[in-house]
C-alpha cells in the first residue's frame, strides 16, 4: 500500500498574528512553525498503518524551503521519503492542483491530510484533490482501518458520527482521535537526515484568487463585571442591552 | 443568470445556516441583477422548501430522490454542477460546514472555479472586480480576497449576514438530474446521532463547560441552563480529552468553531486555542471562580464566583423572565 500524507507548515497554535508591508504580508518575525496539528494526526495514523498493514509513507508539502525542518520532522516520525513542491501555497486550488499532479504521477492508495490547515482554515483541499483525481474524499475522519482494498472509517457529522466503508483509493481529511500524535525518537531523527527529500517545481495553475489585504479583528470592549450576588441581572442585561435572549 | 444556493436539509426542513446562505445569495443576486435559485436534495417537506422565499429566493429546484437523502458530497456536487449549468450560475453560495466545504470543493474542481471558504461579509462588487472578506488563522485575522475566476463558489460562515425574513414564498420545481453509480461506492454502516437535536454550528446560544466543572457528573446545572435558554452544550478540549463529554462537543482551534449570538463559558479559563474557536460569537459571557482567568479579557459580561451556585440561579432567572 502506498500512502501520501500532505502536511502544511503553519504558525504554532499560540502564535500572535500580525502583518507587515501595509497589511499585505504575514509577519513571520518571532513565529515558530509546526506541522499543521490535523496533518500531524494524519501522519501518525499513516505511520501506524505502515506498521500494522505494511505500507510506504511519502510526505508531501507545497511550500518554500523554510518548511524543510517540518518535513524532516515528519520523516523522523516515520515517513519513508518526502516531496516538496517548491512554491508559495497561494490558495486552495493551487495547492490541490499540485497534490493531484504528484498523485497522478506516483499513484497512491490513500491520500491523507488534515481536515483543514491551521492558517487559512478552508477545509477544501481534500475535496478538490478527490475531484481532480476522480476518487471519493471524506472529512473529518476520526477513525480509519484498512481491510484489504477497503477503508473502514468513521467521520464526524453534524452532532454525531457516521461509519462508512469505501474502496481505495481515497482522499481523507483527518482529525483526532484518529491516532495519537507521535514524537520523533533519537533513532528517527538520525535516520531522517538521510531519507530522500525531493524538491520539485510546481505545475502552472491559472490564478483564481488574489490576496488584497489582511486585517485584524476590532479590539474587544471592556468586559462588564457583574457581582456574583447579583448574577440574575445578567439575564436582564442579555435581554435588554445585548438583545440576544 | 442566477445565483445558486445549495441548502442542507435537516428533518425535512432547511437548516438555519442554509437560510443565512439563501439571504446572502439573494443579496449578491441583487448586486448582480440576477435571480436567486435554491437547490434542495433528498426528502424534504415542500411547504418547508417554499419558505426559501422568506429569505429572498424565487425558485427552489428540488430532487426528492431518496438516494440523495443521506449526506453524499460526491453526488451532491455532481447534481449542483448540473443545476448551475441549467441556471447559468456564476456565483454559488453554501453555508460552511463539513458537508458544505466538501460539496463546494468538489463542485469548484468540476467547474474549474475558485472556492473561498469562511466568508464573513457580503462581497464588494465594482467594475468587474469581486472581493470577499474571509476569516483566517482561526478567527485571529481576516483576509480580503479578490476572486478572479469566472465562476465563484462561496462558503459563508454563520452570522455573515443577518436575514430579515419576509412572508414571500418561493416556487418549488422538481429537478431530475442524472446520478452516477461512481458517486455511491461508499456504504454507510452506522450513524450515531447525539440525543440532543441542537447542533453546535446551528445554535444561536451555546453554554459550554471547562475543567472548572470538576467532573462529568456535575454537568446537570449547565444542561439545565442550556435547556432553559434553548441552547446547545459545548466543552473545552481538556474536558473532551478527559472523556467527560463527547468529542463532537469540543469547541476550539482543533475542534468545532462556533459563531453563536451568545456564548456562555462556565469554568473555562480561556486558552488561546479555545478563544480561536469562539471568537466569531456576538456576545461572550464568562463565569469563573478565578478573577485572573484570561477569558474575561475576551468577554462582554463576566461573573467571578462559584459556577455551581450561580448556574441554578441563572436558570431560575431565565424561567422567571418568560
Amino acid at each position: 500500500m502506498k500512502i501520501l500524507v500532505c502536511i502544511t507548515n503553519v504558525p504554532d497554535t499560540t502564535a500572535k498574528i500580525t502583518f507587515t508591508d501595509n497589511n499585505t504580508k504575514f509577519n513571520k518575525a518571532g513565529i515558530s512553525y509546526i506541522i499543521g496539528p490535523y496533518d500531524d494526526y494524519a501522519l501518525a495514523r499513516a505511520v501506524e498503518l505502515k506498521e500494522s498493514n505494511g505500507a510506504t509513507v511519502t510526505v508531501l508539502n507545497v511550500g518554500e524551503a523554510d518548511g524543510d525542518p517540518q518535513i524532516r520532522k515528519a520523516l523522523a516520525i516515520g515517513a519513508d521519503d518526502a516531496i516538496r513542491v517548491n512554491a508559495e501555497p497561494t490558495d486552495s486550488y493551487f495547492v490541490a492542483v499540485q497534490i493531484a499532479h504528484i498523485a497522478k504521477e506516483n499513484g497512491y492508495d490513500l491520500i491523507l491530510m488534515g481536515r483543514e490547515s491551521l492558517d487559512f482554515n478552508s477545509g477544501v483541499v481534500h475535496g478538490l484533490v478527490g475531484e481532480m483525481l476522480g476518487i471519493p474524499s471524506y472529512s473529518p475522519v476520526m477513525k480509519l482501518d484498512i481491510d484489504g482494498t477497503t477503508a473502514k472509517l468513521a467521520r464526524e457529522i453534524d452532532g454525531g458520527k457516521e461509519y462508512l466503508e469505501a474502496p481505495l483509493p481515497l482522499v481523507l481529511g483527518c482529525q483526532e482521535p484518529i491516532a495519537e500524535w507521535k514524537i520523533p525518537n533519537m533513532r528517527g531523527i538520525m535516520t531522517a537526515r538521510t531519507k530522500p527529500l525531493n524538491v520539485v517545481e510546481p505545475v502552472e495553475v491559472a490564478s483564481m484568487t488574489n490576496l488584497e489585504s489582511y486585517s485584524l479583528p476590532a479590539p474587544k470592549g471592556e468586559c462588564k463585571m457583574i457581582p456574583a450576588e447579583e448574577a440574575e441581572s445578567l439575564i436582564t442585561l442579555l435581554r435588554k442591552e445585548a438583545r440576544v435572549l | 443568470m442566477s445565483v445558486l444556493i445549495f441548502v442542507e436539509i435537516d428533518n425535512g426542513t432547511i437548516k438555519k445556516t442554509s437560510q443565512e446562505a439563501i439571504a446572502y445569495g439573494a443579496q449578491v443576486a441583487q448586486m448582480l441583477n440576477a435571480s436567486t435559485t435554491v437547490l434542495a436534495l433528498g426528502q424534504a417537506d415542500e411547504a418547508a422548501l417554499a419558505t426559501a422565499g422568506n429569505f429572498g429566493a424565487t425558485k427552489v429546484l428540488h430532487d426528492a430522490n431518496d438516494k440523495l437523502t443521506q449526506e453524499n458530497s460526491l453526488a451532491y456536487a455532481h447534481v449542483l454542477v448540473q443545476a448551475a449549468q441549467q441556471e447559468g450560475s456564476k456565483v454559488i453560495v453554501l453555508a460552511k460546514s463539513g458537508l458544505g466545504d466538501a460539496v463546494a470543493a468538489r463542485a469548484a474542481a468540476k467547474l474549474q472555479a475558485s472556492v473561498v471558504s469562511n466568508i464573513t461579509d457580503l462581497p464588494e462588487i465594482s467594475e468587474g472586480t469581486f472581493k470577499v472578506k474571509r476569516s483566517i488563522y482561526t478567527g485571529k485575522a481576516f483576509a480580503t480576497v479578490e476572486v478572479q475566476s469566472e465562476i465563484k463558489v462561496l462558503a459563508i460562515r454563520k452570522n455573515a449576514i443577518e436575514p430579515e425574513p419576509t412572508d414571500e414564498l418561493a416556487t418549488v420545481e422538481p429537478f431530475s438530474p442524472s446520478l452516477r453509480d461512481s458517486d455511491f461506492v461508499a456504504t454507510i454502516t452506522q450513524v450515531e446521532k447525539a440525543s440532543s437535536n441542537l447542533s453546535l454550528t446551528d445554535a444561536d446560544i451555546i453554554v459550554s463547560g471547562g475543567r472548572g466543572m470538576k467532573g462529568p457528573e456535575n454537568w446537570g446545572p449547565l444542561e439545565e441552563l442550556a435547556k432553559a435558554l434553548g441552547a446547545a452544550t459545548g466543552c473545552s478540549k481538556p474536558v473532551s480529552d478527559l472523556d467527560w463529554r463527547p468529542h463532537h462537543e469540543h469547541i476550539g482551534q482543533t475542534g468545532i468553531k462556533v459563531a453563536p449570538n451568545l456564548y456562555i463559558a462556565c469554568g473555562i479559563s480561556g486558552a488561546i486555542q479555545h478563544l480561536a474557536g469562539v471568537n466569531g460569537s456576538k456576545y461572550i459571557v464568562v463565569i469563573n471562580k478565578d478573577p485572573e482567568a484570561p477569558f474575561f479579557k475576551a468577554a462582554d459580561y463576566g461573573i467571578v464566583g462559584d459556577i455551581f451556585e450561580i448556574l441554578p440561579r441563572l436558570t431560575k432567572a431565565v424561567e422567571a423572565s418568560r
